[in-house]
C-alpha cells in the first residue's frame, strides 16, 4: 500500500501576524514554520497504518518555496514517513492550482492507496485542498475524519459534524481523508528518528512545470487588514453582586445582546 | 440579471438561519435567487427559501439526500447550478459546505473562498472578506478570474430581515440522477448536546483552567441554558480531557464570531484570542487583573468565577424572567 500525506508549512500558532506597509500581504520575515497541526495528525495515522501493514510506503508531499517546505518534510520524515516530495513554488496560489500541482506530483509518483491531509490549514482555515485533490484523482472522500478502522482495502471512517455528532462512512480505497484532532496522539520525533530522516530521499518538482502559476489562479486575495480597534475594557467594581447585576444590566440596556 | 444558487441547509425540517442570510443577501444584491434544497424532508425548508427571498426553488425531493452523502450531494448541486445556469454560488461555512463545495469547486475547475465573514458584489465579481490565522488579519478574496465564484460564508454575518410573504418563488422539483456509490453513510451518532454548534450560536459561554474542573462546567451549562447559549472551552481544558474537542475555541478549535461571548477563567493566550476576536460583545471573568483576555473584553470582572458565575446567572434569570 502507498500512503501519501499532505502537508502545509504554516506559521507557528504563537506567530504575532504583521501586515506589509500596504496591506499587500503579511511580513512573514522571522516566522517560524511548522507542520500544519491538523497535518500532525495525518502523518501520525499514516505511520501507524505503515507499523501494522508491512510493505506500506509513507509518502510526505508538500508545495512551498523549496527551503522550508523541505525543512518541514524534515520534520514528517523523522515521525516516520519514507520519503518526501517538494513542489517548489515561490508564489502564492490559489486553493485549486495547489490541488493541481499536488495532484500531478501524486500522479508522477504512481499509485497512491490513500491520501491523508488535516481537515484545514490554520492560516487560512481554507479546508479546500483535500477534497479538491480527491476531484481531481477521481476518488471519494471523507474529511474531518476522529476515528479510522482498516481491513484490507475497506474503510470505517468516523466524520465529526456540528453539535459533536459523528457521520459514520465505509468507504474503499483509492480514497482521500482529511484528520481532525482525535484521531490520534501525533508521536514527537526521536532523536534517532531525526537522524535517519536527513538521509531520506526528497524528491522535487517545480510547481510551473506541472502546470500552475500565478496565471492559472481562479482567486486572488488582496488588501489585508487589522482587526478593527476594540474600545477600552469596561471593568465593573463591588462586590460579586454588585458586579453580576451591573453586568447583565449593560449587556440588556446597553449592549442589547440579551 | 446575474443568477444566485443559495444551498438551502435545513435541519429539523427548518431552513437554517445561515442559508436565509444567504438568500436575503442574494436578493439585495439584485441577483435572480434559486434556492437549491435537498432531500424529501425539505418540504417545509422549500416554501421558507421563497419566503426568503429565492425567485425559484429546486426541491430534490429524495429520500436518498435526507442524509449526508458527499457523492450524491455533489451529484445534486452540480445538476442544480447547471439547470440554473447560475455563476455565482453562495453556501453556508458549515460542515456540509465545506466538505461539498470545494469538490464541486475543482469538478467547475473554480476556485472557493471558504469561512467568510463578509461579502460585496463588484462588477459581477464576489469579492469576499476572510479571517487569516483565525482572525489575526483579514484578506480580501477576489473570485472574478473563476468560471463559477463560489463562496462558503460563517453563520451570523449578514443581517436578516423578517420573512416575506411565503409562495413568493415557485418551487420546482428536480430528479437526482443514479450514482453508482464508492461511500456508504452507515450511521450517524448524534452528539450530546442539542444545542446550536459553536459556530452557529448566537452567545456562547467558555470556559477555561480557571474552572479547576471538569464537573464545574455545571455553572457554565446552566448559565447557558438561561441565555439559550452554547459552551464553550479553552484548548487547555480541552486537551485535560475536561471536554470533547468539539467545544475547542482557538485556533485549532473553531473560530466563532457570536454576538456575546463570556468568558469565565480564560486567561486568552494568543491562540484562543483568535478564534473569538470576532465576537460583539465579549465578556471576560477572571481572577487575574493582568489576564490577556482583559484586553479584548467589552466588559471585565476581575473576581472569584465560583461567586460572580451562579450570581450573574440569577440576574440573568431575573431579567429574561426564567
Amino acid at each position: 500500500m502507498k500512503i501519501f500525506v499532505g502537508i502545509k508549512q504554516v506559521p507557528d500558532t504563537e506567530t504575532k501576524i504583521k501586515l506589509l506597509p500596504n496591506g499587500a500581504g503579511v511580513d512573514l520575515t522571522g516566522v517560524k514554520w511548522v507542520v500544519n497541526p491538523y497535518d500532525e495528525f495525518a502523518i501520525e495515522e499514516a505511520v501507524k497504518i505503515k507499523e501494522k501493514n508491512p510493505g506500506t510506503q509513507v509518502f510526505a508531499i508538500t508545495l512551498g518555496p523549496k527551503q522550508r517546505a523541505s525543512e518541514v518534510l524534515r520534520t514528517a520524515l523523522a515521525m516516520g514517513c519514507d520519503e518526501g516530495v517538494v513542489v517548489n513554488s515561490n508564489i502564492e496560489l490559489d486553493n485549486l492550482s495547489v490541488a493541481k500541482a499536488l495532484t500531478a506530483a501524486i500522479k508522477a509518483e504512481g499509485a497512491c492507496d490513500l491520501l491523508l491531509l488535516g481537515k484545514l490549514a490554520i492560516d487560512d482555515n481554507g479546508s479546500a485542498v483535500g477534497p479538491m485533490v480527491a476531484e481531481l484523482l477521481g476518488t471519494p472522500h471523507i474529511s474531518v475524519v476522529s476515528k479510522l478502522e482498516l481491513s484490507g482495502s475497506t474503510l470505517k471512517v468516523e466524520r465529526d459534524v456540528e453539535g459533536g455528532a459523528k457521520e459514520v462512512f465505509e468507504v474503499s480505497t483509492p480514497c482521500v481523508l482529511t484528520a481532525n484532532k482525535g484521531l490520534n496522539m501525533p508521536r514527537y520525533a526521536s532523536l534517532p528518528g531525526i537522524m535517519k530522516a536527513k538521509k531520506k530521499v526528497l524528491k522535487e518538482y517545480e510547481a510551473e512545470a506541472l502546470g500552475v502559476s500565478a496565471s492559472t489562479a481562479k482567486s486572488k486575495m488582496a488588501s489585508f487588514s487589522m482587526p478593527e480597534d476594540k474600545t477600552a475594557v469596561k471593568m465593573l467594581t463591588g462586590d460579586a453582586s454588585a458586579q453580576a447585576q451591573e453586568l447583565a444590566r449593560l449587556l440588556r440596556e446597553d449592549a442589547k445582546v440579551i | 440579471m446575474n443568477k444566485l444558487v443559495v444551498f438551502c441547509e435545513h435541519q429539523s425540517h427548518n431552513l437554517k438561519r445561515s442559508s436565509i442570510e444567504l438568500l436575503q443577501f442574494g436578493r439585495s444584491k439584485n441577483f435572480h435567487v434559486v434556492g437549491v434544497v435537498l432531500g424529501s424532508e425539505g418540504s417545509a425548508a422549500a416554501e421558507q427559501a421563497t419566503a426568503n427571498g429565492a425567485h425559484e426553488v429546486l426541491w430534490f425531493d429524495d429520500a436518498k439526500l435526507n442524509g449526508y452523502n458527499p457523492e450524491l450531494f455533489l451529484t445534486a448541486l452540480e445538476v442544480g447550478i447547471k439547470q440554473s445556469d447560475a455563476r455565482h454560488v453562495l453556501a453556508p461555512a458549515s460542515s456540509i459546505g465545506r466538505d461539498v463545495f470545494p469538490r464541486l469547486a475543482a469538478r467547475l475547475d473554480s476556485s472557493v473562498a471558504s469561512d467568510c465573514v463578509a461579502l460585496s458584489v463588484d462588477d459581477n465579481a464576489f469579492v469576499a472578506k476572510k479571517p487569516m490565522y483565525s482572525g489575526k488579519c483579514f484578506a480580501q478574496v477576489s473570485l472574478k478570474d473563476s468560471p463559477y465564484q463560489i463562496v462558503l460564508m460563517r453563520a451570523n454575518q449578514l443581517p436578516v430581515a423578517a420573512a416575506g410573504s411565503s409562495n413568493a418563488g415557485a418551487i420546482k422539483k428536480a430528479a437526482l440522477p443514479d450514482v453508482s456509490l464508492k461511500t456508504i453513510l452507515k450511521e450517524v451518532v448524534k452528539g450530546a448536546s442539542e444545542k446550536l454548534d459553536l459556530t452557529e450560536a448566537n452567545i456562547i459561554v467558555s470556559g477555561g483552567r480557571g474552572l479547576k474542573e471538569a464537573g464545574n462546567f455545571k455553572m457554565l451549562e446552566d448559565m447557558a441554558n438561561v441565555l439559550g447559549a452554547t459552551v464553550g472551552a479553552s484548548r487547555a481544558v480541552v486537551d485535560s480531557g475536561w471536554v470533547s474537542h468539539s467545544m475547542q475555541v482557538g485556533q485549532t478549535g473553531k473560530t466563532v464570531a457570536p454576538t456575546l461571548y463570556i468568558a469565565v477563567g480564560i486567561s486568552g493566550a494568543i491562540q484562543h484570542l483568535a478564534g473569538m476576536t470576532g465576537s460583539k460583545v465579549i465578556v471576560a471573568i477572571n481572577n487575574d487583573p493582568n489576564a490577556p483576555i482583559f484586553q479584548k473584553a467589552t466588559y471585565g470582572i476581575v473576581g472569584d468565577l465560583f461567586d460572580v458565575v451562579p450570581k450573574l446567572t440569577e440576574e440573568f434569570k431575573k431579567l429574561l424572567h426564567k
